[in-house]
């Protein structure tokens, strides 16, 4: 699953909090290609920022799915805060815990705390914030039309769900 | 509820304005128009709504403070032009936009210049004292 940027749901309280975890792993294609070499270090390996943005975008937006069963298409709008204290590696671990602030018909906002987990320290840190808004566009202010079909949820967002024993969320 | 004073409640506006738009304090005055003037787009308009519930603790339904899906309504929209009808919708829902400045043209595209700061405050104003 190329686009898919979590790998499993940890923790699911309805409407209100979604925990997601992404291991990183050397063998991504993505870590071949993206380096940090500040600090006179040896270049090394780190996720960048702006796929930790978008795991953090799939685990809200799934938690904002989920309060209408997924009928409703939710689309990212706007990234309203994203701060990043520290890097991401290979063999590390990210959990992204969001929560919905508001919602209604047009949209939602969401807050978010990304945590990493170090094996040899064998502790969750803070290692960042993302707060989110999302549009429900068949509900858009312009009220311009989009394709029937829900483009956002796809099939590999569904694999997720059963495999967190959440299908009951999705309205066939 | 405590009932704020029009420049508490501008102060207030003013830092919702300076996160929902990233624009900085001395750009946020009263006349300064939300999309002309400090740049907001259609989403944020969402996000100012939310944060504006959030802060002065109320509940803005869709469509109440910002119109919406106007140019869909043929009824409401001809030639790029408010119909009379709109101009009436628009003024009963929204009292607290000076529309004035739209009754010559009433080209769709001036209605991003009725939005200023000034109509938010006079909104939250009605909202808290109703």
């Amino acid at each position: 699953m190329r686009w898919m940027w979590i790998d499993t749901i940890t923790a699911f309280e309805e409407g209100v909090r979604m925990h997601a975890v992404k291991n990183l792993s050397l063998a991504e294609e993505h870590l071949h290609d993206h380096f940090d070499g500040s600090d006179g270090l040896d270049p090394f390996a780190v996720m960048p920022g702006s796929l930790i943005v978008e795991g953090m975008a799939q685990t809200s937006g799934i938690l904002v799915g989920s309060v209408n069963r997924f009928r409703e298409k939710v689309v990212l709008a706007k990234i309203s805060r994203v701060e990043l204290d520290a890097d991401a590696l290979p063999g590390q671990c990210l959990r992204y815990e969001a929560e919905i602030e508001r919602i209604d018909s047009a949209g939602a906002s969401t807050r978010g705390i990304v945590r990493r987990l170090d094996h040899v320290e064998g502790e969750w840190l803070e290692i960042g914030r993302i707060d989110l808004i999302f549009s429900h566009i068949d509900n858009n202010v312009g009220g311009r039309e989009f394709p029937k079909e829900n483009f956002v949820f796809s099939d590999n967002f569904r694999q997720i769900l059963v495999a967190a024993g959440l299908d009951r969320l999705i309205d066939d | 509820m405590t009932v704020s004073s029009r420049d508490e409640i501008f102060d207030k506006i003013k830092e919702v304005l300076e996160n929902a738009l990233g624009v900085d304090p001395e750009e946020v005055t009263m006349d300064a128009t939300l999309i002309g003037d400090l740049g907001a787009e259609s989403i944020d308009f969402l996000d100012i709504s939310f944060k504006l519930e959030q802060e002065f603790s109320i509940k803005i339904e869709q469509g109440e403070l910002f119109p919406e899906n106007l140019m869909s309504d043929d009824s409401l929209v001809e030639d790029g032009k408010l119909t009379d009808k709109a101009m009436e919708i628009l003024k009963e829902r929204m009292p607290h936009v000076d529309f004035t400045k739209l009754d010559n043209g009433r080209s769709v595209d001036q209605l991003s210049e009725v939005f200023t700061v000034a109509s938010l405050v006079d909104f939250v104003q009605r909202k808290t004292t109703s």
